[in-house]
């Protein structure tokens, strides 16, 4: 009966705020935003949202982070397209937030804003010589091969040396070593840049070097990126077998650890079984376990580049909180290398008037809502500012992630609606009001009916090349084309 | 919580905001915006067989199944319950989908998103599934919540056998570390 009573309180409330207009802007058009959006029209009869993102183009990541050789993986966005074409939802691409609008202009503009603009920055090493040239992070490399605008002119050397070395063992990484590894011919009818797949052509890398400071079941990727990238034609794997020696911990950690017990699994019977389909062609992968970057050295013919990393090999030690962690041996090893791909993860970048945690990289937050401060065991919420994604939880996580993440915080969006905390009975100027200020400013908003150009002549361009489409790369080609 | 008896769409919003004052009592702000500090602890628990006891509203009672089609139910993240009539040769995702009922799918069957990740609820049911791929355990290897009976909708193909099946969509949790990250040591 309580339990009714309850229900007919919050219909009623339901019912109140459906009727009433709640305008919500969302910074960013990656998952984060996309699942946001669409999780608040549905919980919202009255919600009014507006995405905006900083590129002429939608999906974040779906667009420049996903492989080009992972078409399945980015059918998301047929999805997503659905919920930028709903009556109540609008995209405005080529706005940057604390650029081209600050967010306290946008909190004066709409009843609620959330922000789920990613992490495009990265992690450093913080070791000597990280700024020789020929190092890259692996999101610089992957925005290049995406042809993500920002990125498009990095041309990575790829011609002066047959050996690269990957730090980090995650699914990024993965990505690029597969990338770098995979036949061009299978690479040739994906979506990659056009100037990635030229590049990738005259490219003399033949040997790859996959390198983490954790041991074999610690790797950071999962079973289906790992799987994939043993099974490459022509590629020969090395793994040393005296690295998948465990001990009982892990032994215990990993029956008990799905994902890290079926990675380690793949990489133990990689490492016995025969190298699958060599062709003359052959490239080699190593994984390199128990080996944390110490030093860049740099090349004494070529002045300013990089010509190998210093390693410290590493054994793992279980700390009193029960993880893994790696520790330095003070034994050395070199491994000489003319490419440097750091993937050690992505970072969010602070912009201005955004509460930022410096160290995690992340805005402070309690299940999306941010946090203004904490006073003791108080903890006081910006109103009407919410959070999603990797700017939420930090650099982790698939898209699907990001489902369950927005469900969270368009849980408490809609329930400080129904407190009241977010007021709909003030008239504000939302989506009219963004659109003027915008044109204020000159502007040139990328609606989605724009981007649907872009698209059209990505694969009208693709289609002759047998291609699902051929990505326009520039931000002067993806205007001229949005715009004209 | 048996709520059926309301409209759907009124009890999973309800279900939804009661849902989140029962289970985070701590996380949701107050009109004055302040609140306690909440303990992050509420972990998606490993449910083996926590939906078994879940009372059966008999799905094969209205007789009369047509022979082509089984009869499935699906019990929602509010427990609320759906039975539907299924093809056989049809997945359980595009059953779900063409009745409306909220089934993730973001990369529509191709075995690339886990999104569609579904508890079978009776073991006796688990077992009359063929194993499933590598390829398929390895999306489950990422599936939210993922517990023993746990299979991808878009890899379960109706047939026969499995006229009766009950699946349960996982509810979301307050716990975001789904894909096996445990906080990285520095
Ligand atoms: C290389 C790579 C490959 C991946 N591959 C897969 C995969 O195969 N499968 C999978 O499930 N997951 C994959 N992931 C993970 C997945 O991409 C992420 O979980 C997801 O994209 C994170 O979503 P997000 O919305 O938080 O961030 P993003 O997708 O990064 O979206 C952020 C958006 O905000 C915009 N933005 C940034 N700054 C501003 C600003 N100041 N103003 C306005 N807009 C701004 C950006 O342009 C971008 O569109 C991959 C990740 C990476 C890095
Ligand atoms: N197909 C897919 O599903 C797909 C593809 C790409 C990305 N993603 C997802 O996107 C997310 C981000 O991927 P990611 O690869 O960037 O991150 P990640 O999975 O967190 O991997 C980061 C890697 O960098 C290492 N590392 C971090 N700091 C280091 C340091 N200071 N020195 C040396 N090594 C260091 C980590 O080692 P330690 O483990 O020792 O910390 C780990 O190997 C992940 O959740 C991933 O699953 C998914
Ligand atoms: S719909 Fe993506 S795996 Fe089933």
């Amino acid at each position: 009966m309580a339990i009714f009573r309850m229900l007919k309180c919050i219909q009623r409330s339901f019912s109140k705020v459906a009727c009433n207009r709640i305008r919500i802007c969302i910074v960013g058009s990656g998952p984060a935003g996309f699942y946001t959006a669409e999780k608040i029209l549905k919980a919202h009869g009255g919600a009014e949202v507006d995405i905006i993102d900083r590129l002429p183009t939608p999906f974040g990541l779906v667009r420049s982070g996903v492989a080009p050789d992972h078409p399945e993986t980015k059918i998301v966005t047929n999805q997503f397209s659905r919920v930028a074409n709903d009556g109540r939802c609008s995209f405005f691409g080529n706005v940057l937030l604390g650029s081209s609008i600050s967010l306290s202009e946008l909190r004066a503009m709409y009843n609620a804003v959330v922000l789920a603009y990613g992490a495009e920055s990265d992690r450093v090493l913080g070791i000597p010589g990280e700024g020789l040239a020929g190092i890259y992070s692996a999101r610089e490399f992957v925005w290049w091969y995406n042809g993500h605008p920002d990125c498009s002119s990095l041309s990575p050397d790829l011609k002066s040396t047959d050996t690269a070395v990957i730090l980090g063992q995650g699914n990024v990484a993965l990505d690029v070593a597969r990338v770098l590894l995979r036949p061009l011919e299978e690479l040739a009818t994906t979506d990659i840049a056009c100037h990635a797949l030229a590049a990738l052509q005259e490219s003399n890398i033949r040997k790859v070097y996959l390198v983490g400071r954790r041991g074999p079941a610690q790797a950071a990727c999962t079973a289906k990126e790992l799987r994939e990238i043993l099974g490459i034609k022509g590629l020969r794997i090395h793994i040393q077998e005296a690295d998948l020696r465990i001990s009982t911990e892990e032994e215990v950690e990993l029956k008990s650890n799905r994902i890290r017990r079926r990675v380690y699994e793949l990489l133990s019977k990689a490492a016995t079984s025969s190298p699958n389909n060599l062709t003359s062609h052959q490239r080699d992968l190593h994984f390199v376990f128990f080996r944390r970057p110490d030093i860049f050295l740099e090349s004494k013919d070529r002045s300013g580049h990089v010509a190998g990393v210093h390693f410290e090999k590493t054994i793992v030690k279980d700390t009193d909180s029960g993880m893994q962690m790696a520790v330095g041996t003070e034994q050395f090893e070199d491994l000489k290398c003319g490419l440097v791909l750091k993937s050690i993860g992505y970072k969010s970048i602070p912009v201005e008037g955004v509460p930022f945690e410096p160290h995690k990289g992340t805005v402070p937050n309690v299940g999306g809502r941010v946090l203004n401060d904490v006073k003791g065991d108080f903890i006081e919420f910006e109103k009407g500012l919410y959070v999603c994604g990797w700017l939420k939880r930090g650099p982790t996580g698939i898209i699907a992630t990001n489902h369950h993440c927005a469900e969270e915080t368009v849980a408490n969006i809609i329930e400080d609606i129904n407190e009241g905390v977010i007021s709909s009975s003030i008239s504000l100027p939302g989506r009219e009001g963004l659109l003027q200020l915008l044109a204020n400013k000159n502007v040139n908003v990328v609606p989605f009916s724009a981007w649907g150009k872009v698209d059209a002549e990505e694969k009208t361009r693709g289609s002759l090349k047998n291609k699902p489409r051929e990505k326009l790369t520039t931000w002067k080609e993806l205007l001229r084309v949005a715009l004209g | 919580m048996y709520i059926s008896k309301f409209s759907k769409q009124f009890s999973q919003l309800a279900a939804r905001a009661l849902g989140s004052q029962l289970k985070a009592p701590l996380t949701s702000a107050p009109r004055t915006s302040c609140a306690y500090l909440p303990r992050n602890h509420d972990f998606f628990p490993l449910q083996h067989g926590a939906f078994f006891s879940t009372t059966a509203a008999n799905a094969s009672e209205e007789g009369n199944e047509e022979k082509q089609k089984i009869s499935v139910t699906f019990v929602d993240k509010d427990g609320e319950e759906q039975n539907i009539k299924v093809p056989l040769g049809t997945s359980m995702l595009e059953a779900a989908h063409e009745n409306d009922i909220e089934l993730e799918g973001a990369c529509e069957g191709s075995l690339a998103c886990s999104t569609c990740h579904v508890i079978v609820m009776d073991m006796e049911y688990y077992n009359k599934l063929e194993e499933p791929t590598d390829e398929e355990n390895d999306m489950l290897d990422l599936a939210f919540g993922l517990t023993e009976t746990s299979r991808l909708g878009c890899q379960v193909i109706a047939k026969p056998e499995l006229d009766g099946i009950r699946l349960a969509i996982p509810a979301a949790s307050r716990n975001m570390a789904v894909d096996g990250y445990k906080p990285k040591p520095h």
